[in-house]
């Protein structure tokens, strides 16, 4: 289990999430949603260690994350940014057993398993910029399952996908899950944490305002309080979509 | 094969192989490979008290410069790097420099004085650079890429003030012949280098490179970005702290036997990248050897043109270097790279 404990973040001398306490489950698909600046990604980050916490803590099977060895903490936390910033126009293999970092080998086992799990057979000798987007952010989650790591987070990995990328990402993420890793991942796309995750977090200015199941804590009231919009969830569950009020 | 160990090494070391004989027998006097004693009354010491240590010297400057040029590039994620952009060479130049100036009150000859002055300008070129960009690694707190924006910001603050002191010194020489040594020694070069020179540089150089290959593993996570690297267990701080020594022992020692010689850094680790997988880890060994292959040619070659007084060598490889420059600039914009 991940747990957050009256969770305090600083960023350039601002509060960036405030005494937020949440328990993370392996197994699930936990979805952190809010407004821009709401303090998704210095969550996630201050889950991932990468961000240190002014008050509280994170919990990582009950011990502090601060007091793991920065080698334990990245062999069970694997973290994908949002940005898929790559310098060096490498193949995607090479790009994916970057993974292994933390372990020290070259895990080829592991790094064939994420190379086969992503479907990237066909693209692990082509170089980086010949990819898509889409194929883009399969290496790059690729690259996390290669670490074999206990839990993944990842921030917006969706964003900039096309809606059949978006699927097939999801589906991979909910594989992870059924496997037994905890998957945390910030979403911009209300309908896809509503259809797709087992839980989500809510957050506006920092603070958590909702965290349960995502018929409970994206309902229409909580989405009018905390984005400002009339909205209503249309169609079937597991397939709605959210429209604004004329 | 080992990481790093890689075809494009294979085919440099070989390259280097060589071009180590050949420079060896060119100059302006020839030497015959099979028949030394007939080249010339002096032709054994040239080839062992001129030309051997001075080819030496070339191979060890040039493998300095190219794998800090390789580690750098890596480190900043930017093809346009060069580690002497980033104040450490600027700096052993001003210490250099200063010597000439402080000469007449130090009690050594200029002979050491000079090296010695310039490596404890590299030194504090390097303990500035840590200094400064260490404020942001440190706490991690920052906007993303705000850490190799210190960096390159402190490097080229440090730079510019090393070039604006270097050329007070210069206007304050203390008389012409002063003024001419300076700027001549400005102007890297290898002539007239002794085994004294060799013997300062090279295991400076050496534990520069040994340096620099502990930080290849770091680089190539650095691939993913910051974030992804830390993630991945890499620890800015101590990443920082392996780069700035290995750089400056690299540089450092180059520029206190050999003055300033540019742009190796920039041209080598670009050229061989298209040769390995592009990681920064494999970039290391084979930049090293390409660095050594391209100062022996350059070196070499300065030796033999018919000019009146012998074409400086950081005025050669700068005349190479900046076009190529340009043209790197071109097709960065093309997207070509």
């Amino acid at each position: 289990m991940l747990a957050a404990e009256d969770l305090t973040v600083t960023r350039a001398r601002k509060k960036v999430v405030q005494g937020l306490s949440a328990r993370f489950l392996e197994g699930e698909i936990t979805a952190i949603v809010g407004p821009n600046g709401a303090g998704k990604s210095s969550l996630l980050l201050a889950l991932a260690g990468l961000l240190q916490a002014a008050m509280g803590r994170v919990l990582l099977q009950g011990n502090a994350l601060t007091e793991l060895s920065v080698r334990e903490r990245a062999r069970a936390i694997g973290y994908l940014p949002q940005t898929p910033d790559i310098a060096w126009d490498v193949a995607a293999e090479r790009l994916v057993a970057l993974g292994r970092l933390p372990h020290g080998d070259d895990g080829r086992e592991a790094v064939e398993g994420a190379i086969g799990a992503l479907a990237l057979e066909p693209l692990r000798r082509r170089p980086i910029s010949q990819l898509s987007g889409g194929e883009r952010a399969r290496v790059l989650l690729a690259r996390v399952l290669a670490g074999e790591p206990r839990w993944v987070l990842a921030d917006e990995p969706l964003a900039a996908l096309d809606l059949a990328h978006q699927l097939s990402l999801i589906a991979h993420l909910k594989a992870c899950a059924r496997s037994g890793q905890g998957v945390v991942i910030v979403l911009h796309d209300l309908a896809l944490a509503r259809n797709h995750a087992d839980r989500v977090l809510v957050l506006k200015h920092g603070r958590l305002v909702a965290d349960g199941p995502p018929a409970e804590a994206l309902s229409e009231a909580i989405i009018a309080d905390v984005w400002g919009i009339g909205a209503q969830w249309l169609g079937k569950p597991g397939a709605e979509a959210l429209a604004p009020r004329a | 094969m080992r990481p790093g160990v890689n075809r494009a090494s294979l085919v440099f070391a070989a390259l280097l192989a060589v071009l180590v004989p050949l420079s060896l027998l060119a100059g302006r006097v020839w030497i015959n490979p099979f028949d030394v004693a007939a080249s010339g009354p002096n032709a054994a010491v040239i080839l062992m008290e001129l030309r051997l240590p001075r080819a030496v010297l070339a191979v060890v400057i040039g493998a300095g410069l190219g794998a800090a040029g390789a580690a750098m590039q890596g480190y900043l994620r930017n093809p346009l790097a060069d580690p002497g952009l980033f104040g450490i060479a600027p700096m052993a130049a001003l210490g250099a420099v200063a010597s000439f100036w402080l000469g007449a009150w130090l009690p050594l000859p200029l002979q050491w004085s000079l090296p010695i002055m310039a490596l404890a300008g590299a030194g504090l070129g390097m303990a500035g650079l840590a200094l400064i960009a260490g404020r942001g690694v440190s706490d991690g707190a920052g906007a993303a890429g705000s850490g190799l924006a210190l960096f390159t910001l402190a490097g080229l603050m440090i730079a510019s003030l090393a070039g604006a002191l270097t050329a007070l010194a210069i206007t304050l020489a203390p008389n012409a012949f002063a003024l001419s040594q300076i700027v001549l020694w400005l102007n890297g070069a290898l002539t007239d280098r002794s085994w004294a020179e060799v013997w300062l540089a090279a295991p400076l150089v050496g534990l520069g490179l040994g340096v620099l290959a502990l930080t290849g593993r770091s680089l190539d996570a650095l691939t993913l970005g910051e974030e992804a690297a830390r993630s991945l267990g890499v620890d800015p701080a101590r990443l920082l702290a392996l780069l700035v020594a290995g750089v400056g022992l690299t540089v450092g020692a180059s520029v206190a036997v050999a003055g300033i010689i540019g742009f190796v850094g920039l041209i080598v680790p670009h050229l061989v990248r298209p040769l390995t997988d592009r990681m920064p880890s494999s970039l290391m060994l084979p930049s090293a050897l390409a660095g050594a292959c391209l100062v022996l040619v350059a070196d070499s070659a300065v030796r033999v043109l018919p000019l009146v007084t012998e074409l400086r060598l950081g005025i050669a490889l700068s005349l190479i270097g900046a076009p190529f420059f340009l043209w790197l600039l071109l097709r960065l914009r093309r997207g070509e790279v």
